[in-house]
């Protein structure tokens, strides 16, 4: 079976890599490309922990097959820092300790942010059910649903 | 809030580990790769009881690419011995049977054969190569079934432990365990009023959202390391060394951030078996359980039967309580039957106490620990109870409780006499707090119940280095699985006066620290930060002695105030403070690296109490429940680092919510779990829940430097019969069954509808 | 090893085509949220993965004359985006958009859902309400076929082989319009429909002049049940006709006890939820806006 050749960009950088047809997005990020920050909690799209974007679009990097990158856009959390600078969202999670095991943090992450790009002014409900695919089993929500209010109003400060 | 006795505790710093966990940075234990590795996968019994009449794995052994294959050939066999487990205990010769299933597999899901291949791909094609030749046997997975005379026997030799009488034959059930307090008999006919209801509950699992991993990698001199994700890397190496015949100091255990383990990571699945494909192949070999692995054979907590009498005067006050409590072990014995009764009234001065307990087994995955281990269930059907007490006796629920709490004083029904304690306290908060001031809101109702946890001590090691430039690093070795490396390091910079962010925690392996228990028990602030307190009190010990030989005193003549060695007073002479990083920089000339290190048993765990309030609205329709608005307080001693202990208490009430809603394992007639996944076995998700209010109640633990008390596990106990008695007053209905899902909750709406009618 | 092919087919007819070469063994790759997951768990091993979302008129959203044409493979997120559509369809695009979570939105389509066949999709009974017409293409011709005559049973479609979905097309209708979809599911997201029932209706004032009811979960195949929209039409949607509506939707149903929910369950659902999706679109024919996240009407 020969592998697939693919060319794409990733947290900005042009990318190539060489996959199986059925290996998923999630396992050439983190098998081939070394890039672990998305995680794998289950598998079938229902916990959210390997959330990244492809073409500015939120998805689960392991219900998108690897040569489905070709020529497109991918985010991950690695490329969420610009530089030694966390994002807002990063920042206020660790502030407000939005996390605990930190397992499902990177896909809050970058499901907040895909949120918040589209979204500044979200009301409680809205994060919440915009966030319902990505399970956390330590914090109960609450401080992850805070710090989201939190960098949203941020943002809307900025925005003025 | 911060508290104002400190500089440091009760101030809510950045974690430690925060940069790396939000980036993607921190390593989870299948995020670990070395050059070479071999994948490792485990086949596992489709049969829920089988006996293995063979295992040919020549097929699979054959395959290109197929380096190591192993089945419980490859484990010796072990004695039976008991050893802990995190809170549980553990039969050896029952772990090795449940790593690797030898005569018989007794659940679906329970390992039997595992091979390590070049790829994920091959080694799957392996699996399927190997033959198992299975006899099925009957099953049984209900506990109630399982404890009936002709019941399908899954151990020919379990005979039950403190059976009256003595037991004669094999049966499921493993152990009988009584506690007793004075005369129920007397209690119950004195009592005014007497209730007496039977509850269930059913297995749940823990739900960490990081699958079990692993990787090891064995070398040709017997030496063995290994990568992996647990609440404990001192129990790997242990588990290890004894399952595969091995010295402990051979094998050096590196844990890995953990993704949540709430007790399911206190014991080991592919840890031995990574080893010997390892030691088998010459190679390293990287194994990660698939979500449906976790479910099917990862354990769970038990469901439980019980059944709860309780006997009170009018005014209130209890009299009499009894209690039985039948829970499921999984197929081997030990399940957490033992606190579930030791918990089930002890948040409550009653005179008159009796409690049995069953640990049954049956064909489901063995047991683990999860949060509180066992408290819930009992929990559930006490305060159930109670709420009926307080419904009949027209009481509010918290004044009656308050009437009945346990106080410093109390003699609990397993014996301890309480010190201090918080449940007045905490009842009280509750009692002050917004929420149980606010009025109800139309078309919700309000449910109130208590829980009480013992907390844990135990062995931990700890040792504070001071680096040349007067920086400390304060090593331990609990995995961080909730923000306690910011925690140990705000006890250290408040022991040495030094700021926070001067003190880098880290975690060390099992070959760089002492030996440390679990992470479990909500020990760690506890017991692993009084070791990090007297490791530092030894830090200071050795800093003033420095300082003494600059100055030329006697050490007894130094003392540290503020981060700075200061002499005692002015008889022993004027010398200019000396700070740490001074007296870092001149360590070569007055004896050498300073560094300070302790370890110790620690007991005078402080005992937890919970109170919650839940408002709730159940569509009558649908049997749907709506949780508009949730608080949890909780005597959490002292608030180290608030946002923490915060999240603990918001994380617990949330799988407890869980618990009493919707989750539960469902097993089909050929006894195989039906929702092996997150889609159908469901935890609670954001959009279910509103934010979860926190009362933080301070009775500090006058054992504790800090007066810290464990916080982790009370808050998951008291949540299943506060959303039960919410949803009892909302619609008038007790319901005896958790989970309380729509249909269940539906149909006893349905079935009770012109009861209530005609009443 | 696997022998899969990955294709990226670039029109209708070349997907068909592999399709057709693909010997019953192609699977087209829309959103992937139900093939991956069905792969993953080695229900499903395709020979040819054929990956559509290249096509632009499978992944657009076309209006002709109060009509909308929805590309099969067109992500439930962009159909949610778009709000004409939205406006015009409420019901069917709530449908869509309740399909899994946020990230699933991402990938999953209308046409994808359609093909799973699941009994329990969400977006399959409000098509049948809305009266959607399913598109095929085969390896030489076109052909179109009611929503709800396109499923045969549980995971089987009445598909010939080498066809393949191309768009489903919403009828235009009168502004005194408005459809709903209700699902009932355990939590507020992330569950399978244990019942959902879409409703379209046309008002003329308070009299209801046409109803289609299309109910789901509860037998091998999506329903549609014209007897629950007879007894709503001609009616003011007064008690009495609501009554019979909801009985109907119960009589209809052929359900099982699962994991999910019990034959008992399923079969009063279904009734509640025809009550309570008729009164959204009922409000929505008059005018009335009804706000997301009611999905169970509560």
């Amino acid at each position: 079976m020969a592998k697939i050749h693919v060319t794409t960009t990733i947290n900005g950088a042009p990318t190539e890599f060489l996959c199986d047809p059925s290996q998923t997005l999630l396992d050439v990020l983190r098998d081939q490309l070394g890039l672990t920050g998305s995680k794998e909690g289950c598998g079938s799209g229902d916990c959210g922990a390997c959330s990244v974007t492809v073409d500015g679009r939120l998805v689960c990097s392991c219900l998108v097959l690897a040569p489905e990158a070709e020529g497109a856009k991918v985010e991950t959390i690695e490329g969420m820092a610009q530089g030694d600078k966390l994002h807002p969202l990063q920042k206020k999670f660790v502030e407000m300790a939005a996390l605990q095991c930190g397992i499902c943090t990177p896909g809050f992450l970058i499901a907040s942010r895909a949120l918040l790009e589209r979204n500044n002014n979200p009301t409680e409900t809205e994060i919440r059910y915009w966030l319902a695919g990505n399970l956390c089993r330590c914090t109960g929500y609450d401080k992850i649903i805070h710090a989201v209010m939190e960098v949203a109003a941020e943002m809307r400060e900025s925005a003025k | 809030m911060s508290n104002p006795k400190y500089k440091w505790i009760g101030t809510r710093p950045d974690r430690p580990d925060g940069a790396d966990k939000v980036t993607g940075r921190a390593r989870f234990a299948a995020d670990f790769n070395l050059a070479g590795q071999l994948i490792g996968k485990v086949l596992r019994s489709p049969h829920a009881h089988a006996r293995i009449k063979s295992i040919d794995t020549s097929k699979a052994l054959a395959l290109p690419g197929v380096k190591a294959v192993v089945t419980a050939k490859d484990f010796p066999e072990q004695a039976d011995l008991t050893v802990p487990a995190g809170e549980m205990q553990v039969n050896l010769r029952d772990v090795t049977r449940n790593i690797m299933a030898r005569e018989k597999v007794l659940y679906e899901g329970h390992a039997v054969a595992a091979v390590a291949a070049t790829t994920e791909a091959i080694a799957k094609q392996a699996l399927s190569l190997i033959k198992v030749d299975y006899q099925i046997l009957p099953h049984v997975i209900d506990v109630a079934e399982a404890m009936k005379p002709g019941a399908p026997v899954l151990h020919e030799t379990l005979m039950t432990e403190g059976a009256k009488p003595p037991a004669t034959k094999p049966s499921n059930i493993a152990k009988r365990i009584e506690f007793a307090k004075g005369d129920t008999k007397a209690g119950f006919a004195k009592a005014e009023v007497i209730i007496e209801r039977s509850f269930t509950t059913q297995a749940v699992h823990q739900g960490y959202i990081e699958p079990h991993a692993a990787l090891a990698s064995a070398s040709e001199d017997g030496q063995v390391q290994i990568w992996s994700t647990t609440q404990g890397h001192f129990q790997v190496r242990g588990f290890c060394a004894r399952l595969l015949n091995m010295e402990t100091s051979q094998i050096r255990v590196t844990p890995s951030e953990i993704g949540g383990g709430f007790g399911g990571k206190t014991v080991v699945y592919l840890e031995p078996l990574a080893v010997r494909l390892s030691q088998k192949s010459g190679k390293p070999v990287k194994m990660t359980m698939s979500r449906e692995d976790v479910f099917r054979a990862s354990g769970p907590a038990p469901g439980g039967n019980v059944h709860v009498k309780i006997g009170a005067m009018k005014d209130g006050r209890i009299v009499a309580g009894e209690c039985t409590v039948e829970m499921q072990a999984g197929a081997f014995p030990g399940s957490p039957v033992g606190p579930a009764c030791m918990c089930s009234f002890a948040c409550y001065d009653i005179d008159n106490v009796f409690i049995v307990g069953f640990d049954v087994v049956s064909n489901r995955p063995k047991v683990a620990a999860y949060r509180a281990p066992g408290a819930p269930i009992s929990s559930f059907a006490v305060e159930s109870t109670i709420d009926m007490l307080c419904q009949q006796l027209n009481m509010d629920p918290i004044d009656l409780r308050l009437k009945n709490a346990a106080t410093k004083g109390t003699k609990t029904a397993y014996g301890v006499t309480f010190g201090v304690i918080g449940m007045v306290e905490t009842l009280q908060a509750a009692k002050d707090s917004p929420h149980y001031k606010t009025p109800v809101k139309p078309g919700f109702a309000r449910g109130v119940a208590a829980g009480f946890w013992f907390n844990v001590g135990a062995d931990s090691s700890a040792a504070a280095h001071v680096g040349e430039d007067g920086t400390v690093t304060v090593i331990s070795g609990n995995p961080d699985i909730g923000g306690s490396r910011a925690s140990l390091a705000l006890m250290a910079a408040e022991e040495l006066g030094i700021d926070y962010d001067k003190i880098r925690p880290v975690i060390a392996d099992t070959a760089s620290i002492g030996f440390n228990f679990v992470t479990g028990g909500s020990r760690v602030t506890f017991a692993t930060g009084l070791a990090v307190v007297n490791s530092v009190r030894d830090l200071i010990r050795d800093l003033k002695s420095r300082a003494a030989k600059t100055w030329g005193v006697d050490p007894d003549g130094v003392i540290w105030e503020n981060g700075m060695a200061k002499p005692a007073g002015s008889n022993v002479g004027t010398f200019e403070p000396l700070s740490i990083a001074q007296l870092a920089a001149t360590a070569g000339k007055t004896g050498g690296p300073i560094n300070g290190h302790a370890q110790l048993n620690v007991t005078g765990a402080g005992p937890g109490f919970g109170v919650h309030v839940c408002d709730l609205a159940v569509d009558a329709d649908t049997g749907i429940v709506t949780i508009g608005r949730y608080t949890a307080a909780q005597d959490v001693g002292t608030a180290i680092h608030p946002s923490y202990v915060e999240g603990q208490l918001q994380g617990g009430a949330v799988q407890g919510i869980g618990w009493a809603l919707n989750e539960e394992y469902i097993y089909n007639a050929q006894g195989r779990l039906a929702n092996a996944g997150f889609l159908d076995y469901r935890i609670p998700v954001a959009s279910d829940l509103p934010m979860i209010e926190t009362v933080l109640v301070e009775v500090p633990n006058p054992t504790h430097p800090y007066g810290v008390r464990g916080v982790g596990e009370v808050p998951i106990i008291p949540p299943l019969a506060t959303v039960g008695n919410a949803v009892a007053r909302a619609t008038g209905l007790r319901m005896l069954d958790l989970p309380l899902s729509p249909p269940k909750l539906s149909a006893a709406l349905d079935a009770a509808r012109p009861l209530m009618a005609a009443e | 090893m696997t022998d899969i092919q990955f294709k990226v087919a670039k029109t209708v007819r070349e997907a068909a085509s592999l399709m057709a070469a693909a010997k019953g063994k192609g699977r087209i790759l829309a959103g992937g949220t139900d093939l991956l997951v069905q792969m993953k768990a080695g229900m499903v091993t395709p020979g040819t993965i054929i990956d559509v979302k290249k096509i632009a008129e499978m992944v657009s959203i076309t209006e002709t004359k109060g009509s909308y044409r929805i590309g099969a493979a067109t992500p439930a997120a962009v159909i949610g985006e778009h709000k004409k559509l939205r406006k015009a369809w409420p019901g069917v695009v709530e449908a869509i958009n309740l399909i899994g979570s946020t990230q699933v939105q991402g990938r999953a389509s209308a046409g994808g859902n359609l093909c799973n066949a699941s009994p329990a999709a969400d977006s399959v009974p409000a098509l049948v309400a809305a009266g959607a017409i399913v598109t095929i293409q085969g390896a030489k011709t076109r052909r179109q076929v009611p929503v709800e005559k396109f499923n045969s049973g549980p995971g089987k479609t009445t598909l010939k082989a080498g066809e393949i979905v191309v768009s489903l097309t919403l009828p235009a209708r009168p502004k005194t319009s408005g459809d709903a979809y209700l699902r009932l599911i355990p939590r507020t997201e992330m569950d399978i429909a244990v019942v959902g029932v879409g409703v379209s209706l046309t008002m003329k004032g308070d009299t209801c002049v046409s109803a289609r009811v299309g109910l789901g979960a509860v037998a091998p195949t999506v329903l549609l049940v014209e007897a629950a929209a007879k007894a709503l039409t001609g009616s003011k949607l007064d008690a009495k006709a609501l009554d019979a509506a909801a009985n109907a939707c119960s009589a209809a149903c052929r359900p099982i006890d699962d994991k999910r929910g019990t034959i008992r369950y399923r079969t009063k659902i279904a009734g509640v939820l025809l009550r309570r999706a008729t009164a959204i679109a009922a409000d929505r024919a008059k005018g009335i806006s009804r706000p997301a996240h009611s999905q169970q009407g509560h």
